[in-house]
C-alpha cells in the first residue's frame, strides 16, 4: 500500500495537562483521514504538562497541515515532527510464544541475541520482553514467528532528542 | 437569605465574571439546568442585558451579528441537551468566520454525567471540532479563571467561539475560590510578533517590481483593524483591490481602486484581474475554495504573498511565495513605510477597460429582479446601513450590488453558509448599535428557518428592515440544477410559503409587500420611514433568475461564465 510519498512520522506533542486534550488532538488526525499507528501519553517532569509521542503514516504535506492544526489547539504547547532528526526512538514489546520444553532453548537464544528477556515461563509458553528500536523488535518477531506467537503487545514509540537540548 | 459577594454561588460568580470581562449582552433561552444562572441574572443585579430568543440557533446568530457589528463578543446562554445542541450550527458559523462568541450551556449535575440523565448531551465533546476552545467546569472555584480564559481566547489571535459547559451542581455550589484567579494557558500565546524587517523588505521588493499587483482582502483585514493602513498602501502603490465575501468593508467598495468581490459570483473584472495579476498580496483571507476556482491554476503566474495571523492558514490551500505570519495592521503599516509609489498605469488602464466591458448589470424589465430591490435600497440609504444577509442567490446579489465602505457593516455567513443567519444577525447587530440602520436581506427559504425570532425584534421594538426576496424557490440550488443538471428540479420548490407581510403583522411588526418593479421605491421608502419596530417587506421577485458571473464548481477562475446563455424556451445545454 505504501507509495513513495507516504512515510511514517514520529511527532512529539507537549500539552497542558487538561481534560479533553487527547480527544482534541485525535479529532485533528481523524478529520484528515490519518491513522494513528501508536500513541504514548505520559506525564513529564512538570506535573501540569504531559508529553505525547504519536506515530502516524501519511504524506508529508498533509501531515504538515495536521501539525499546524495541532499546534493551534489552545492546550498544545508545541508539536514537532522528529522524522529524519537525530533522536532516540525506542519502544517495548511483550511477545507471548507457544513454546514447550523442546523449543525453549532456541527461543531464549533468540531473546538473548536481541538483549530481550524472558519474563514469564510455563510448560507450554513464554513471554519475551524486548526494548529498543522498532527495527530490532521487528527482526526478533520475524525469528519468533517460527514458533506460534500467541499474543503481541507493543507500547508504541517514545522519542527524545539527543544531546543537551530538550525534545 | 440575601447573598452578598462574599457568599456567592457558582452561578452568581459566573455572571459577575462575565460582567467583569465587559460582556454587555446575552442571548438565550432558559431550561432546567440553567435556572440557577437565570436566577443569578436577577440576584446579582448585573448590568448585562439578557435577550430572550425563540430558538437557541437564533440566539447564536444574534450574538454573532452583535460581534461582527461591534467587534465585541456577546454571550449565548442556553440549557443542557437540546438547548445546547441547537447552538451547534451557530458555533460552526462563528468558527468558520472567526467571530468571537461565548456559549454558556447548562449541563446535568456532574455525578449524573455519562448516565443518560434528563437533558444530558455531551456538548463539550460534540463541538470539539468546530470550536476554538471549550470547557466543562468541574469545580465552582475555577469559574473566574475559566471565564477570563474563555473571553481572552475568544477575542484574541484569530477570534472564535468558546463554549463553557456548566453542570448544575457547579452553578449552585458556594464559591470559595479566588475571584481574581489568573489565566493558566501555557499553550496559547496570541500576541503577534512585530513583523520581521527582512520579510517586510522582501515583500516591499516584490511589490516594487510588480507591474500588475493585486491586493486581496479577507475578514482578517477587518478583524485586525488594518483597513486604514491597507487603504493607504493600495493608494501609494496604485494597486487595485479585491475583497472576499467576508472582506466586504475592509476597503471602500466605492473606491476607484476597488474591484469588489472576487470568486464564484464575484465581478468579472475582479476575477480577470486575479487571473492576470503578477503579484497577489493577501491580507487575512484564507484562500477559501469559493475564490480559488481550481487551486492549482490559481494565480499561476503571480508572486503570491500571504499575510495571516494563523500559521495553519499558510500553505493550507495555496503555497505562497512569501509567507508572513502576523497582524495584518502591523504588516500593512510596516509595508507602507517600506514601499515607494507603484507604477501601474497600464495595469489600471486594462482593469478599467474590463470594468467598462464587463460591468455588473441586469435588466429592470421582464419581472421584478432582486438586484433592483437591493440597488434601490442602497440608493435610498446612501449605503449607510449595517447589512445582514442570509445564504443563497440574494446573498450573492447583495454582495455584488451593496457596496460596503466601512468595516463591521457587512454581516454574512461565509464559511458555513448558514441559512437562517440574516434575520437574527440583524437583530443582534441592532442591539449592539441601536442608533444605526440595520437591514437584513433573506430569501424565502432561509427566512423561514429562523423567522420565529421576529418576536424578539418586536418585543424590543427594533427598527430593523427585513427584506424577504421571495421567489418561492431554494433559488441557488435551483440555479445549479438548471445549469448543471439539465434543469431537473429536485427538492427546491417552496410550495406553501406563508404570506410574509401577514406573518409580520401577526407579530405586531409592519408587513409590506412588493409585487411590481414600479412599487419598489415607494414601498422601500415607507419601510425606511417606519421606526416603531421591525418591518418585513415581502418582495415577490422573478422566480427563475440566475446569478452571474459564475465560476462553475470545479472550474478555474478564467472559465467564469460572465453572461447567461439566452434562454430558448428549453434548458441550456450543459457546458462541456
Amino acid at each position: 500500500m505504501q507509495t513513495s510519498a507516504i512515510a511514517s512520522h514520529t511527532l512529539s506533542v507537549v500539552v497542558a495537562n487538561k481534560p479533553g486534550v487527547l480527544a482534541r488532538i485525535a479529532h485533528v488526525f481523524a478529520r484528515r483521514g490519518f491513522n494513528i499507528d501508536s500513541l504514548v501519553v505520559s506525564s513529564s517532569m512538570e506535573g501540569n504538562v504531559s508529553r505525547m509521542t504519536i506515530t502516524a503514516l501519511g504524506d508529508p504535506a498533509n501531515l504538515q497541515q495536521i501539525i499546524e492544526q495541532v499546534k493551534k489547539l489552545v492546550d498544545v504547547i508545541h508539536c514537532t515532527d522528529h522524522t529524519g532528526e537525530d533522536v532516540v526512538v525506542k519502544e517495548m514489546a511483550l511477545v507471548k510464544v507457544h513454546a514447550g520444553v523442546a523449543a525453549r532453548t532456541e527461543v531464549l537464544q533468540i531473546a538473548d541475541h536481541f538483549k530481550a528477556e524472558s519474563v514469564d515461563m510455563t510448560e507450554t509458553s513464554m513471554i519475551i520482553m524486548a526494548v529498543g528500536d522498532s527495527e530490532k523488535i521487528e527482526a526478533m518477531l520475524k525469528l519468533l514467528k517460527k514458533f506460534k506467537v500467541v499474543e503481541l503487545c507493543r507500547t508504541g514509540k517514545v522519542v527524545m532528542a539527543r544531546g543537551e537540548e530538550p525534545t | 437569605m440575601t447573598k452578598t459577594s462574599s457568599n456567592w454561588d457558582g452561578a452568581q460568580m459566573l455572571v459577575k465574571s462575565l460582567e467583569k470581562e465587559g460582556v454587555e449582552c446575552m442571548f438565550g433561552i432558559p431550561g432546567g439546568a440553567t435556572i440557577p444562572i437565570f436566577d443569578a441574572l436577577v440576584t446579582t443585579g448585573t448590568k448585562i442585558k439578557f435577550v430572550l430568543t425563540r430558538h437557541e440557533q437564533a440566539a447564536t446568530h444574534m450574538a454573532d451579528g452583535y460581534a461582527r457589528a461591534t467587534g465585541k463578543p456577546a454571550v449565548v446562554l442556553v440549557t443542557s441537551g437540546p438547548g445546547a445542541t441547537n447552538t451547534v450550527t451557530g458555533i460552526l458559523t462563528a468558527h468558520m468566520d472567526s467571530v468571537p462568541m461565548i456559549v454558556l450551556s447548562g449541563q446535568a449535575a456532574a455525578h449524573m454525567l455519562g448516565k443518560d440523565a434528563f437533558q444530558e448531551a455531551d456538548i463539550y465533546g460534540m463541538t470539539m471540532p468546530i470550536i476554538k476552545h471549550s470547557y466543562l467546569i468541574h469545580d465552582t472555584n475555577h469559574i473566574p479563571r475559566i471565564v477570563r480564559e474563555a473571553y481572552h481566547i475568544a477575542t484574541t489571535g484569530r477570534p472564535g467561539p468558546v463554549l463553557i459547559d456548566v453542570p448544575k451542581n457547579v452553578s449552585v455550589a458556594p464559591f470559595a475560590g479566588d475571584p481574581e484567579a489568573a489565566m493558566d494557558l501555557p499553550g496559547y500565546d496570541p500576541t503577534p510578533a512585530a513583523p520581521d524587517p527582512r520579510l517586510i523588505q522582501a515583500i516591499a521588493g516584490a511589490l516594487q517590481k510588480a507591474r500588475k499587483p493585486l491586493l486581496l482582502l479577507g475578514h482578517g483585514a477587518i478583524i485586525a483593524d488594518a483597513c486604514a493602513a491597507i487603504r493607504a498602501l493600495a493608494e501609494k502603490l496604485h494597486a487595485p483591490v479585491t475583497n472576499t465575501l467576508l472582506g466586504k468593508g475592509s476597503f471602500p467598495e466605492t473606491h476607484p481602486l476597488s474591484l469588489g468581490m472576487l470568486g464564484m459570483h464575484g465581478t468579472a473584472y475582479a476575477n480577470k484581474a486575479m487571473v492576470e495579476a503578477d503579484l497577489i498580496l493577501n491580507f487575512g483571507s484564507r484562500f477559501d475554495d469559493r475564490i480559488l476556482g481550481i487551486p492549482a491554476r490559481f494565480g499561476r503566474d503571480a508572486v503570491k504573498i500571504h499575510v495571516d495571523i494563523d500559521p495553519a492558514e499558510i500553505g493550507k490551500m495555496i503555497q505562497p511565495d512569501i509567507a508572513c505570519v502576523g497582524d495584518a495592521r502591523m504588516v500593512a503599516e510596516a509595508l507602507l513605510k517600506a514601499v515607494g509609489k507603484g507604477d501601474t498605469a497600464d495595469w489600471l488602464k486594462r482593469i478599467n477597460a474590463y470594468k467598462k466591458e464587463f460591468p455588473l448589470h441586469y435588466r429592470r424589465t421582464g419581472g421584478l429582479k432582486m438586484q433592483h430591490v437591493i440597488e434601490e435600497l442602497f440608493t435610498l440609504t446612501g449605503g449607510k446601513a449595517i447589512v445582514a444577509t442570509d445564504v443563497g442567490q440574494h446573498q450573492m446579489w447583495t454582495a455584488q450590488y451593496w457596496k460596503v465602505d466601512q468595516r463591521n457593516n457587512w454581516l454574512s455567513s461565509g464559511g458555513a453558509g448558514t441559512m437562517g443567519f440574516g434575520l437574527p444577525a440583524a437583530i443582534g447587530a441592532q442591539f449592539g448599535r441601536p442608533k444605526d440602520l440595520v437591514i437584513s436581506f433573506s430569501g424565502d427559504g432561509g427566512f423561514q428557518m429562523t423567522m420565529a425570532d421576529l418576536a424578539t425584534a418586536c418585543n424590543h421594538k427594533l427598527p430593523i428592515k427585513a427584506i424577504v426576496l421571495n421567489n418561492s424557490y431554494l433559488g441557488m440550488v435551483r440555479q445549479w440544477q438548471e445549469l448543471f443538471y439539465d434543469d431537473r428540479k429536485s427538492g427546491v420548490d417552496l410550495l406553501g410559503n406563508p404570506d410574509f407581510a401577514k406573518f409580520a403583522e401577526s407579530y405586531g411588526a409592519l408587513g409590506l409587500r412588493i409585487k411590481r418593479a414600479a412599487d419598489v421605491r415607494k414601498v422601500l421608502t415607507r419601510a425606511l420611514e417606519y421606526d416603531k419596530g421591525p418591518c418585513v417587506v415581502d418582495v415577490h421577485v422573478h422566480k427563475e433568475q440566475n446569478v452571474f458571473p459564475m465560476v462553475p464548481a470545479g472550474k478555474a477562475l478564467e472559465d467564469m461564465i460572465i453572461e447567461p446563455r439566452p434562454r430558448r424556451g428549453r434548458p441550456p445545454a450543459r457546458k462541456k
